[in-house]
C-alpha cells in the first residue's frame, strides 16, 4: 500500500458552541483519488476547511506528508502544495481570469501548471482572460477555479461539489477532463453529491453523516443499500 | 479673473488634499479599516521632517528620503502589532483603537516638540512664483499637485499592474480564498499601511512646508481627508483626486466671497454631494 500523503485523525470541529465534525479518521494515499459524499450539512465542506487550515484544529489531528499541519494558517498548508477548488468556486471579482489564475501560482512551486497549460486544458480560458471572472458563465467560472488551484502545482488538491449548480452537459465536460488534471502523481479529495459520479472517477470513497464517517469503501465494490444506509442513517 | 484664480488655486490646494486622503482610500480598500490617527500621522511626518532638517541641515524635500521609509515601518509594525488584532467583522474595535491612537500621538508630540507651531524652511521654494497667462502660480502648490498626480498613479499602477496590487485586491476580495492562495493576509494589510503611511509623509512634508503646524491640528487634516475620499467615491483612488480638487475648489472659491467661509464652504460642498450621491461621484465598492 503507498505511503498516505494526508491523515486525519480524530478529528473534531467547531463553529462556536456547534460541533460539526465528530472525532474523523480518515486518509489518502499518494496518487490516489478519495471521494467523499453525504448529505446537505453532512460536514464535508467542514472537512475541507478543517484541512487546508481555514478552521483551526487541535495539534496532531491533521498529517500531510508525515508533518503536523493541525496548527497551520491556510497560505502556510497551501506552500506545503495543498490546493482547493471551493464550494461555489469563490473566484476574485475584482481580478480578471487572468488575474485569478495567476494568483494561484503565488505560492511559487515548480510543476507542470502554468497558465500556457491551463489555457490549453480549457481553451475558452484563453479567449476571456482579460474579461472580469464575474463575467463568465458558471461553468466557466468553474474552470477558472479549477485552473486557479492547479496553478499552485499541488500535490493534494480538494474538489468541493465542483458540478453544483452546473447544466449536466457542462458537468459531463468537467469530469472528463479530471483524469488529465489528477495525473501525474497528483492525489485529489473529491466532495460531490452526486454519487455514482463520485464512485466513477475514485478508488475508495468515505460517507459523512452528521459530522461522523458512518462509511469507508473501495469505491468498486460498495454496494447500493451500504451507500444509503450510510447516506441518509436509514437502518 | 480672480474668480478663474481662485478656482486654479483650489484645485493645486486639492492636490494636498487628496495626498492627505490616498492613504485612509488605500487602507480603507484593502482592508476595511478607518484609521481615525490618519491625520495625526500626518503632523508626525511633518514633525519627523522637522526633526530631520534641523539635525542634519537637509532640505525639507530631501529629507524624505529619510521619513518615507521611516514611516513605512512605523506603518507595517503598528499593523502587524496592533491593528490586525482589532481587524474582524465589528467595525468598532479599530474605530476605537486609532482613536486612542489619535490621542497617544497628539499628546506625545506636545510632549516632544510643545504646543508651539513650528515650521520647514524650504529657502526660495517657498515663495517662487511664475505667471501663466496672466495667472500667477506658486511653484509649490503646483509640485504639490504634480506630485499628488503621480502618487495617485503610481498607487493605481501598483493596484492594476503588480502581483502586489493583485494581492491587494484579492484579500480585499475574499480574506479566505486569498488564504487559500498562501497569502498571508496579516503581511499583505502590513505592506498596504506602510504605503499608506509612506504616501501621509509626502503629504506631511508638503504641508510643513506650506504651512506652520502644531499638535492638535491632525484632526482638521483627517476631515478634509474623509471628505474627499467620499466625494470621489471609496475605493477609486483617481476618484479621491477628483474629491480633493472639489473640496479645494469650493474653499477657494467660498474664501473669495468672504474670507471667514472658506472651510464652512468645503463642507457643504461635502454634504451637497452627499445629498445627491451617497456613494460619491465615482464609487468602486459599495460600502
Ligand atoms: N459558518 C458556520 N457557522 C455555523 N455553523 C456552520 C457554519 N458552516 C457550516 N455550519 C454547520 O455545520 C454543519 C456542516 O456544514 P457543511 O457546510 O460542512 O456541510 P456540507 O456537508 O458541506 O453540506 P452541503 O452539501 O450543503 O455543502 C451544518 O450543520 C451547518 O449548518
Ligand atoms: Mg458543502
Amino acid at each position: 500500500m503507498p505511503e498516505p500523503i494526508l491523515q486525519m485523525h480524530a478529528l473534531d470541529a467547531h463553529y462556536g458552541d456547534f460541533q460539526a465534525l465528530y472525532g474523523v479518521d480518515m486518509e489518502v494515499s499518494e496518487g490516489e483519488v478519495l471521494a467523499i459524499i453525504g448529505s446537505n450539512g453532512a460536514g464535508k465542506t467542514t472537512l475541507m476547511r478543517s484541512i487546508t487550515g481555514l478552521l483551526s484544529n487541535e495539534p496532531s489531528q491533521i498529517t500531510y506528508h508525515r508533518e503536523d499541519i493541525s496548527s497551520l494558517r491556510a497560505d502556510e498548508v497551501a506552500m506545503r502544495g495543498l490546493a482547493m477548488v471551493p464550494e461555489g468556486r469563490q473566484l476574485f471579482p475584482s481580478l480578471s481570469v487572468r488575474e485569478n489564475l495567476m494568483i494561484g501560482a503565488q505560492v511559487g512551486r515548480k510543476g507542470p501548471w502554468s497558465l500556457d497549460a491551463v489555457y490549453k486544458l480549457f481553451p475558452i480560458l484563453d479567449e476571456r482572460k482579460d474579461q472580469q471572472s464575474t463575467s463568465l458563465s458558471g461553468g466557466q467560472q468553474q474552470m477558472v477555479a479549477i485552473g486557479r488551484a492547479l496553478m499552485a502545482n499541488p500535490d493534494l488538491i480538494l474538489f468541493d461539489e465542483i458540478s453544483l449548480g452546473l447544466a449536466p452537459i457542462i458537468i459531463k465536460d468537467i469530469y472528463d477532463a479530471l483524469p488529465g488534471i489528477i495525473g501525474e502523481g497528483m492525489s485529489a479529495i473529491i466532495v460531490e453529491q452526486d454519487i455514482s459520479k463520485a464512485l466513477s472517477v475514485s478508488s475508495r470513497v468515505y460517507c459523512l453523516q452528521e459530522g461522523r464517517v458512518s462509511l469507508e469503501g473501495a469505491s468498486d465494490t460498495v454496494s447500493r443499500e451500504d451507500i444509503s444506509r450510510a447516506y441518509f442513517g436509514i437502518e | 479673473m480672480d474668480w478663474l484664480n481662485a478656482v486654479v488655486q483650489g484645485t493645486l490646494l486639492g492636490g494636498l488634499y487628496a495626498l492627505f486622503a490616498a492613504g485612509l482610500s488605500l487602507i480603507f480598500g484593502v482592508m476595511r479599516l478607518v484609521n481615525i490617527g490618519h491625520g495625526d500621522f500626518i503632523v508626525l511626518a511633518a514633525y519627523l521632517g522637522l526633526t530631520v532638517t534641523t539635525a542634519t541641515g537637509l532640505h525639507p524635500l530631501l529629507a524624505l528620503i529619510v521619513v518615507v521609509p521611516t514611516m513605512g515601518v512605523i506603518g507595517y509594525v503598528l499593523q502587524r502589532g496592533l491593528l490586525n488584532q482589532t481587524l474582524g467583522d465589528d467595525l468598532l474595535p479599530p474605530l476605537l483603537v486609532t482613536f486612542g491612537l489619535s490621542v497617544i500621538l497628539q499628546n506625545g508630540l506636545l510632549e516632544v516638540y510643545s504646543a508651539d507651531p513650528q515650521k520647514m524652511e524650504a529657502g526660495a521654494l517657498e515663495t517662487a512664483s511664475f505667471a501663466v497667462g496672466g495667472l500667477n502660480l506658486g511653484v509649490l502648490p503646483v509640485l504639490t499637485f504634480a506630485v499628488a498626480v503621480a502618487v495617485i498613479w503610481g498607487l493605481q499602477w501598483t493596484f492594476y499592474h503588480t502581483a502586489l496590487g493583485r494581492a491587494f485586491r484579492a484579500v480585499s476580495d475574499n480574506q479566505d480564498i486569498a488564504q487559500l492562495m498562501g497569502l498571508n493576509r496579516r503581511h499583505i494589510f502590513g505592506v498596504a499601511m506602510a504605503l499608506a503611511l509612506g504616501v501621509t509623509a509626502i503629504a506631511g512634508i508638503l504641508l510643513g512646508i506650506r504651512t506652520s503646524f502644531d499638535p492638535s491640528i491632525g484632526g482638521g487634516r483627517l476631515i478634509f481627508g474623509f471628505e474627499a475620499v467620499i466625494i470621489g467615491g471609496l475605493g477609486n483612488l483617481w476618484g479621491t483626486l477628483a474629491g480633493g480638487v472639489i473640496l479645494g475648489v469650493a474653499q477657494t472659491v467660498g474664501a473669495k466671497i468672504d474670507p471667514g467661509w472658506q472651510i464652512l464652504s468645503g463642507h457643504l460642498a461635502f454634504l451637497f454631494i452627499l445629498a445627491i450621491r451617497p456613494n460619491g461621484l465615482f464609487p468602486r465598492i459599495s460600502a
